[in-house]
């Protein structure tokens, strides 16, 4: 950059103490600053989540009234109803900082910031300065959020209730309060992130390949991110419009949203679910990238049919942009409506379906290794086909009248994010956590990590497919009786996989404590990126002799 | 069409319920029994039909596991055979095959395939779903709102009340203290009552914000949508008591505003209907004598 001069001095050596993070612009540095972020943000989600399921562990209320208590120095019927609101607040924040603060800062911020420099030869970043602005806009978007939840909504609650759809008008006339002022203004700032973080993506990987580095050459994570960085720019903006006009509805006398002044409440789910659906292949592909690397590594083979793998996702992000309103079946879309969305919806699955055999026929002839990362790619296999193929049930509009918005719906998603986001997060995590760190876990307890978790988040969302088949709602505080059997499951599985929790946090302790040298690649022959050819921690600055790819 | 559908629906309804019960009983400790209009403990499926059209999802539901499960089993095999054979202990070294069209056509077509074989009798369902078969001959209007809901019946004259949750002290007096028929969050202070057999068309709206009127076991869901009138209908074939909740996240007591639909008989209804614009709680409590006794005939019967 033209003002070299303005930093220590012309070796580029970081900066001290607190400087060094704050004013940082150096990728690994920003994807560091994000995995720490992604990791207290999933803390705290987490922690959400377990209070929902202490909440739903037994018919009638069982927790929230004592902490709307605690929290909000409420007594008596305010407490309780006080509770109602909370619970709703918890399940809407639990909601938004798992996708907001958790996975995408992980995948996106954490490891692509991380690792597609490396892999694609380039020594930082398109834009340095942007990166870190797109990092420090997100700590003040969470710390929104999280004031939120002790703001006035409804009369008498606390905290944003409306679900993270935000639909009005129980998101407008329905919440006059400012605890969804700051939940919109929150949003706003981490979707502004996350597009600079799109575009510095896009930038990147079109202009800072090295000498022979084609994009048919691109490893498939940086594919993955360059899918998910355009569906990202090109969403976006589309859910900021939606909820400026949510802002407007509520503070300046517009009426986009409410038919008593000629708007339509259905016209905000229409916008939000065009952006809301590329989201959830925003969370997954970069999940996808990180497996084909991690069973092409440990299987000892190149990934296999490398462009069918690079093109299905380029037709998942492309068609996920036309399927929003199967999340609308029953808001009163028309028959055409339907059946075309039915349609659109299905085709998906044929793209999917070839990353999953892909991916077997990776192994197929391999040399596999059960490492800890490999163990949790395989757990990602099977769980997100699993959350699939229910997905496939759900795209028909027939069935989904009764599935729509039960607990069938929460299992099905929770498959293929909880259990297929979050676990590609874990096996991306022990996969490169020796090369950023430089120090090798202990597998023992990285095994019993992904065991305790698998066991745990199995419990969790399983049984809640019979609970919605039977017809519990979802977004409820209690059930009828009948339903208290399999929430006891649930509940019990999700103690266990917070003991996951803490397992996985021991073990990144125990990894520095320790200081096992882990040395550039100890993966062995199977790991082929060019992350593998710099010292474990890479430079500071890497690739300054850019690497020639045959 | 229609007959296909029929067809679809009546012949194979034995062959996959019986599927599902025997994947019920193996895997789980609960299948379904004859009489669900309520959910019950461990139910592992959908809650008994009401309706033809809940029993053409049911089949539908049905139908779709025997693609799906043999999918999941078959990624789980292959992946098992590949932990197998090809472990590193096993196959020491590794194949450098990376490409085969053929392969890749096969997985590309059959998934399409079976997706077909998925579309058609889907596309079928949907459309049923749409094409109500024959004119309805009762209307009532369903309104959500927060957090209760208020039913109109579009007949000479009108017919219309408030439907809330049943409140504890209220269960003396209603007559409802029976928590098996009446359970906890289920049992409403005055039930929509319809008579049986008979086309009826729901009108659903709502006042403040959106609701969703739900009833698993007639397999109807549509949401109450402030500022538009949604359509939705139903043929309930059997008398009984059926339950359902509001399913659309409304606030507070989302988890509170259930749906009681009463079927009976059609003199029971013509009855019901004439006495409740006058005094809808002793109509309410007339019918509900009638329908025991006539429970009470038919158990001596047996």
């Amino acid at each position: 950059m033209a003002d070299a001069t303005a930093h220590d001095g012309h070796d580029h050596k970081p900066y001290h103490g607190w400087v060094r993070w704050v004013y940082s612009t150096n990728h690994k540095d920003i994807g560091t600053l994000y995995l720490i972020f992604a990791i207290m943000a999933g803390i705290i989600g987490g922690a959400l989540s377990v209070a929902i399921r202490m909440e739903l562990q037994e018919p009638g209320i069982q927790i929230f009234s004592g902490l709307a208590q605690m929290v909000y120095g409420m007594n008596g019927d305010a407490a309780i109803d006080g509770g109602k609101s909370m619970y709703n607040a918890f399940a809407t924040a639990h909601a938004l900082i798992m996708i907001f603060f958790m996975v995408m800062p992980a995948l996106i911020g954490g490891f692509a910031n991380w690792m597609v420099p490396i892999m694609i030869g380039a020594p930082d970043m398109a834009f340095p300065r942007m990166n870190n602005i797109s990092f420090w806009l997100l700590p003040p978007a969470f710390i929104l959020l999280l004031t939120s939840m002790f703001m006035p909504s409804a009369p008498g609650a606390f905290g944003v209730g409306g679900g993270w759809t935000l639909y009005p008008p129980l998101s407008t006339s329905g919440q006059p309060g400012p605890a969804m002022d700051l939940a919109i203004l929150s949003i706003h700032i981490a979707g502004a992130s996350s597009i600079l973080g799109a575009i510095n993506f896009i930038t990147t990987i079109f202009n800072m390949r090295a000498p022979g580095m084609t994009l048919h050459k691109m490893p498939l994570f940086a594919w993955s991110v360059l899918v998910t960085a355009f569906l990202l720019l090109l969403s976006l903006p589309v859910l900021a419009g939606g909820i400026t006009m949510l802002l407007t509805d509520r503070n300046f006398g517009t009426t986009f949203f409410a038919p008593d002044g000629g708007g339509d409440p259905i016209l905000f789910q229409h916008l939000f679910w065009f952006f809301g659906h590329p989201e959830v292949y925003i969370l997954i592909l970069p999940g996808f990238g990180i497996i084909s690397h991690v069973i092409s590594t440990f299987s000892k083979k190149p990934v296999f049919g490398y462009l069918g793998m690079a093109y299905a996702m380029v037709a998942i992000g492309a068609v996920g942009f036309i399927v929003w309103a199967h999340h609308m079946y029953t808001t009163g879309l028309s028959l055409d409506t339907q059946r075309y969305f039915v349609f659109a919806t299905m085709v998906i699955a044929v793209p999917t379906g070839v990353k999953i055999f892909s991916w077997i026929a990776t192994m197929w002839g391999g040399s596999i290794s059960f490492k800890t990362p490999m163990l949790w790619a395989l757990g990602f296999i099977f769980l997100f086909t699993i959350g699939g193929v229910t997905g496939v049930q759900l795209a028909n509009a027939g069935l989904d009248r009764s599935l729509h918005d039960t607990y069938f719906v929460i299992a099905h998603f929770h498959y293929v994010l909880s259990l297929g986001a979050v676990f590609a997060i874990f096996a991306g995590w022990y996969y490169w956590f020796p090369k950023m760190t430089g120090y090798m876990y202990s597998p023992v307890i990285a095994n019993t990590h992904f065991w305790v978790t698998f066991v745990g988040v199995n419990l969790i969302f399983f049984p809640q497919h019979f609970l919605g088949l039977a017809g519990m709602p979802r977004r409820t505080i209690d059930y009828p009786d009948a339903f208290a059997g399999w929430n006891y499951v649930s509940s019990i599985g999700s103690y266990i996989s917070s003991v996951g929790v803490l397992i996985f946090l021991y073990c990144v302790f125990e990894a520095f404590q320790k200081k096992r040298v882990a040395g550039a690649n100890p993966w062995g022959e199977g790991a082929t990126t060019l992350e593998w050819q710099l010292p474990s921690p890479p430079p500071f600055h890497q690739w300054e002799q850019l690497p020639k790819i045959k | 069409m229609r007959a296909m559908r029929n067809f679809l629906a009546n012949a194979k309804v034995p062959a996959s319920a019986k599927f599902l019960s025997a994947c019920a009983a193996v895997t789980f400790f609960a299948g379904t029994s004859a009489h669900a209009d309520q959910p019950k403990d461990w139910e592992t499926t959908f809650q008994a039909p009401a309706t033809d059209m809940m029993r053409q999802i049911e089949w539908f539901g049905n139908y779709t596991m025997w693609f799906i499960v043999p999918i999941t089993i078959l990624v789980l095999l292959l992946l098992a055979y590949c932990i197998v054979r090809f472990r590193a202990s096993a196959n020491p070294v590794p194949s450098k095959t990376s490409h085969n069209t053929l392969i890749e056509v096969i997985w590309t077509v059959g998934p399409v395939v079976i997706l077909l074989c998925l579309a058609i009798p889907s596309f079928q369902l949907l459309t049923a779903q749409y094409t109500p078969p024959e004119e309805a001959k009762l209307t009532v209007k369903a309104t959500g709102n927060q957090w209760n809901w208020d039913y109109e019946y579009q007949t000479e004259n009108t017919l219309s009340f408030n439907s809330a949750i049943l409140q504890d002290t209220d269960r003396a007096a209603a007559g409802k203290e029976d928590r098996k028929e009446y359970p906890r969050l289920l049992a409403v202070d005055n039930e929509l009552v319809v008579p049986v057999n008979t086309m009826t068309r729901v009108l659903v709206t709502a006042t403040d914000v959106i609701h969703s009127f739900a009833m698993p076991s007639f397999g109807i869901k549509i949401d109450a949508v402030p500022g538009r009138t949604n359509e939705t209908w139903f043929k309930a074939e059997k008398e009984g008591l059926y339950y359902g909740q509001c399913s659309q996240l409304c606030g507070k007591d989302h988890a509170f505003m259930p749906i009681a639909i009463r079927v009976v008989s059609d003199a029971q209804f013509k009855t019901w209907l004439a006495a409740a614009k006058t005094d809808l709680p002793g109509a309410n409590k007339t019918l509900m004598a009638a329908v025991d006794g006539q429970n009470k005939v038919a158990a001596a019967g047996n």
